[in-house]
């Protein structure tokens, strides 16, 4: 069974997501913000992460690149799900080294099918 | 006494001079040495023997006349703020050292006028020195009672061996540095000693005579009225000897700026200009102590030693007369030191200008140039310790030789007379540009030769007791050319009459052929530099004109003759380092020659210094109206500098501006894309939920109804939180815009903080919290009421939010601080974490740490809060001293 982390600070949000993932056969982890997410890291090997950028305490930005320092994780697939829609924000999050980029607000099924699609390849 | 034991007091005392000397040399930087008083106290070497003694026998036989000398530099005295400054700023600015450098140079370094002014100091101040030897001598004998004057030779004598000391002691600490500019702190300290002791022991003597032997002044002045000539000695004599007052304190006026000894500690021995500010009232203070006794002493020895005795020595023979020999002893030293402090001093100075302004520009030159430099240094002390042994023995054998009754006072007025002759050439020069050395010189030799004609003849033939008849019939037997009555002018004493002739012809030469002759255009350079001295310290170097080729080598060898090699080369790198030069310069420019000058004037004075430069550069003669237009343009040129600093700053301030607006023009561009930004995160944010919710709810037929419910709650939550936001939003924008206005009202805030608490009661109901008002009492002031409620409502609708429920309790109260109203919001939650203190008044910001699942806002309460706060011209802030929760204050002003 696939994992997928979901990250996102906004409770309905993570709550709609949890559910149309659940609902793909996912095994789903979530967290409110960035450091809940290294919580469970260290735990688990998703083969997914669903990365909310503006978050409290730690936000995606960091939580990216703490990411990326473990070599225990480098296999993961990082996706961006965030309200930064601007042309700069994507490109400085690509040249950060995530698989993919979604803004806010989105379509659940694009976003399932985006997420299949990664982790075919 | 015995004269073993007199001479054995005298070598104790010189041992001390000496030694005092040897300590302010060592401590040449303390405070002791350089300070105002000591800077004064050296003024007092203008009181010679002739003070000392002098004065008491001026006024015995002629009454109160002698205080017209002290007169002079207490009129003097106010006036050295202009003039002395300005002698001295220019003294230092050309490293100048004696009087003669200094009219040298004033006229062009001119040679021969150095030269000139040399000789006529040499005139006045040798006799004047040898007087002051006579003094020593007669006093001597006095205090042992015995004729030294009878012993055949001078080696027996012991005034021969006390004027060798003060030789050596001139020579010792008078040429320690072969740069004649640099200060002599050693002699200047010692003679400040000296002038402290002599005016000490003179008071003593003074109240000794006045209230020991007699009952105070009334009692002198009481019995002295019994003499027959008492009226004349206590007026001045009519009409005749008011000029005589006058000229005598004319001519004293003029000594205290231009006696050698005198320029010596008052304008090259000055180090600070500030002490000028204590000399010009504590100097005439000096002076007027000085002379309270001198007629009370003349009188009280009339009374008693009658006429048989000298009276210039009444004050040593008044004590010994009354067997007190320990008071005669200190009078003794007082005017021994009187006689030091003025030979060493006159024989230093006048040895400076014999060496600077005599010898080395007349006949050495040639000789230095070969020289090394170390030979060339030895060379200048030896010349300048020579002509301190020479001017001491002249002075000493014209004593010896001529032991004619020459009176103290009388030499001394003569030499005033003849020092007077530079008075126009350095008064007028100072103030005059168009003054030139060929007025100067024909000035100086025409008074010269009046004074010679009135005066200096006169005295001498008389001293030596001959008489001829041109004294009394005029030379050629023409009445008009009677010595002593010029013109007919016979109401004058002779000092003044000559006084006033040779002054009168001295000025108006000098004047006359100033104006008839062009001038050369050196000359009028250094007329210009010294008549507007303060323009031209601030083109120094600039302000000399020359033209011509000069190679930086030839300038460095001469310089390298006299400095050494490492000197030279450091004071050319310092020229070099201020104008920005390359080190490797070869081409010397107007600057690099002045420099060079100046550099080369403290050792070997002006004339020789421009003359041994100009022997290694080829001048160009230039025009005197280029002169003139080079001058003006360097003063433009200041000017227009100056004007172009200021334009210039003011450039920099303008651009300073601009680019601080554009920085807060950037920074509110950044804070409004910010703002945008996050205002599209807060919309989007809710938008998000509703949009992934609704397509599961529409995707999604099977889920089940408790399931359904709670994302249709979630999708209500999220609509309600966006209306809310759009509705924040507006409003925040409103209150931001410059154009809204409160309604500003009279209202009680006790009553306003009630309606606030009223509307949030089911909410705190909800989390089971109390709002306490704790302050209840009206009080009325004027604000906008539904804002104020706003701000309320936001602060305890947070405090609501933060508080754990069932055991929130916030309450508000408020109370009078600084003649403002101070409200305060308490509540008993998590408090505000340390790192979020600092942001919570800025816009979406919003504390994770509330104690709802869901941040229930829209982060611009806070913020809200503030500017509506800001609007009453009131203050909000958080306490952070509080630690029970969190604590917010508004102060509002209460009109």
């Amino acid at each position: 069974m696939k994992k997928i982390l979901i990250v996102d600070d906004e409770p309905n949000i993570l709550m709609a997501l949890e559910y149309a993932f659940k609902k793909q056969d996912f095994e789903v982890y979530i967290a409110r913000d960035g450091s809940e997410a290294i919580e469970i890291l260290k735990k688990e090997l998703p083969n997914v992460i669903l990365l909310d950028i503006m978050m409290p305490k730690v936000d995606g930005y960091q939580t990216l690149q703490i990411i990326k320092q473990n070599e225990k994780l480098k296999d993961v697939k990082v996706v961006f799900l965030t309200a930064k829609s601007k042309k700069e924000d994507i490109e400085k999050g690509f040249s950060l080294g995530v698989d993919q980029y979604f803004t806010k607000p989105f379509s659940t099924k694009k976003i399932i099918a985006e997420i299949n699609l990664l982790l075919q390849e | 006494m015995s004269s073993f034991v007199l001479f054995a007091i005298i070598i104790l005392y010189l041992a001390l001079l000496f030694l005092i000397a040897f300590f302010a040399e060592k401590n040449k930087r303390s405070k002791w040495v350089n300070n105002p008083i000591i800077y004064t106290l050296s003024f007092g070497v203008y009181c010679s023997a002739w003070t000392y003694y002098g004065s008491i026998g001026e006024a015995a036989e002629q009454g109160v006349r002698f205080l017209a000398i002290y007169i002079g530099p207490i009129i003097a005295a106010p006036l050295w703020i202009i003039l002395l400054r300005k002698v001295i700023r220019i003294s230092k600015q050309h490293k100048i050292s004696s009087l003669a450098d200094f009219i040298s140079l004033r006229y062009g370094k001119n040679r021969f006028l150095g030269a000139l002014v040399t000789i006529v100091c040499l005139m006045a101040i040798v006799p004047y020195t040898s007087l002051q030897l006579k003094s020593v001598s007669e006093t001597f004998e006095i205090m042992t009672q015995k004729s030294l004057m009878k012993s055949n030779s001078i080696f027996t004598d012991s005034t021969f061996y006390i004027a060798l000391i003060l030789a050596i002691f001139a020579a010792i600490f008078g040429t320690q540095t072969t740069d004649a500019s640099q200060k002599r702190r050693g002699i200047i300290f010692s003679v400040a000693f000296e002038s402290l002791i002599k005016w000490l022991f003179f008071i003593i003597i003074g109240i000794y005579c006045t209230y020991y032997l007699f009952d105070g002044t009334t009692d002198i002045v009481h019995q002295f009225k019994s003499q027959p000539n008492f009226e004349s000695l206590v007026t001045l004599g009519g009409f005749e000897g008011g000029f005589n007052w006058f000229f005598t304190i004319m001519l004293s006026f003029i000594a205290i700026f231009l006696l050698p000894r005198q320029f010596q500690v008052a304008v090259l021995e000055n180090n600070r200009e500030k002490h000028l500010k204590t000399a010009i009232w504590l100097f005439p203070l000096y002076l007027l102590l000085f002379n309270i006794f001198v007629v009370f002493i003349a009188w009280a020895g009339k009374i008693r030693l009658g006429n048989e005795v000298n009276a210039e020595y009444f004050s040593l023979l008044l004590p010994l007369s009354e067997g007190n020999i320990f008071l005669a002893i200190l009078v003794f030293l007082g005017g021994l030191s009187a006689v030091i402090s003025m030979v060493i001093v006159s024989s230093l100075a006048l040895s400076i200008m014999i060496s600077n302004n005599l010898i080395i520009p007349y006949g050495f030159l040639s000789k230095f140039v070969k020289n090394e430099p170390e030979k060339n240094e030895k060379f200048i002390k030896n010349i300048r310790r020579f002509a301190i042994f020479f001017i001491i023995i002249v002075s000493y054998s014209l004593f010896y030789s001529f032991s004619a009754k020459m009176s103290l006072y009388s030499i001394g007025l003569i030499a005033f007379v003849i020092i007077a002759q530079l008075a126009p050439s350095f008064f007028i020069g100072l103030f005059w540009n168009r003054g030139s050395s060929k007025g100067a010189i024909i000035g100086i030799f025409s008074g010269l030769l009046i004074t010679f004609f009135t005066l200096l003849v006169p005295f001498l033939l008389e001293a030596n007791s001959l008489d001829p008849a041109f004294l009394k019939e005029g030379l050629f037997s023409i009445p008009a050319f009677k010595p002593h009555a010029l013109l007919g002018i016979d109401f004058l004493t002779p000092p003044t009459h000559a006084f006033f002739w040779s002054f009168s012809v001295n000025t108006f030469c000098y004047v006359y052929f100033s104006l008839s002759s062009k001038g050369n255009y050196r000359e009028r350079n250094y007329a210009e530099m010294f008549v507007d001295s303060k323009n031209f310290t601030d083109l120094q170097d600039s302000a000399f004109v020359w033209k011509g080729e000069a190679y930086v080598s030839d300038i460095k060898e001469v310089l390298m003759r006299f400095l050494g090699q490492e000197k030279a080369t450091r004071a050319l790198n310092i020229f070099f380092a201020k104008y920005n030069l390359p080190k490797n310069t070869q081409f010397a420019d107007a600057k690099l020659i002045h420099f060079s000058e100046q550099l080369l004037t403290g050792s070997i004075g002006s004339a020789s210094s421009k003359i041994l430069i100009q022997s290694v550069v080829k001048e160009e003669e230039i025009s005197l109206v280029e002169v003139l237009r080079i001058l003006e343009e360097s003063k433009e040129a200041i000017a227009k500098s100056k004007a172009f600093k200021e334009k210039s700053l003011e450039l920099s301030n303008l651009a300073n501006q601009l680019k601080e607006a554009n920085l807060k023009l950037v920074e509110k561009d950044k804070q409004k894309d910010e703002f945008l930004d996050t205002v599209a995160h807060e919309l989007k944010t809710p938008l998000t939920g509703i949009r992934a919710t609704t397509e599961l709810l529409l995707d999604d037929a099977e889920m089940p109804t408790p399931m359904k419910e709670q994302f249709l709650n979630n999708m209500l939550q999220d609509s309600e939180r966006l209306s809310r936001l759009i509705h924040t939003i507006l409003d925040f924008e409103k209150l931001s815009s410059e154009h809204h206005q409160l309604i500003k009202t009279t209202n009680d805030i006790s009553k306003t903080i009630a309606k606030s608490i009223a509307s949030l009661q089911t909410m705190a109901a909800k989390k089971n919290c109390t709002i306490l008002q704790k302050s209840t009492y009206s009080v009325t002031i004027n604000y906008d009421e539904d804002r104020m409620i706003q701000v309320f409502t936001n602060l305890i609708a947070n405090a609501i939010k933060f508080v754990e429920p069932n055991e929130g309790l916030i309450s508000i109260e408020y109370l009078f601080e600084d003649k403002q109203l101070k409200i305060s919001v308490t509540d008993n939650g998590k408090g505000i974490s340390e790192q979020d203190q600092e942001f919570i008044f800025d816009k979406f910001f919003q504390s994770k740490n509330q104690n709802t699942i869901k941040p229930i806002g829209t982060g611009l309460g806070l913020a809200i809060c503030k500017q509506i706060i800001d609007k009453h011209q009131g203050t909000i802030w958080l306490d952070n001293s509080y630690t029970n929760g969190a604590k917010f204050h508004i102060k509002m002003p209460l009109n």
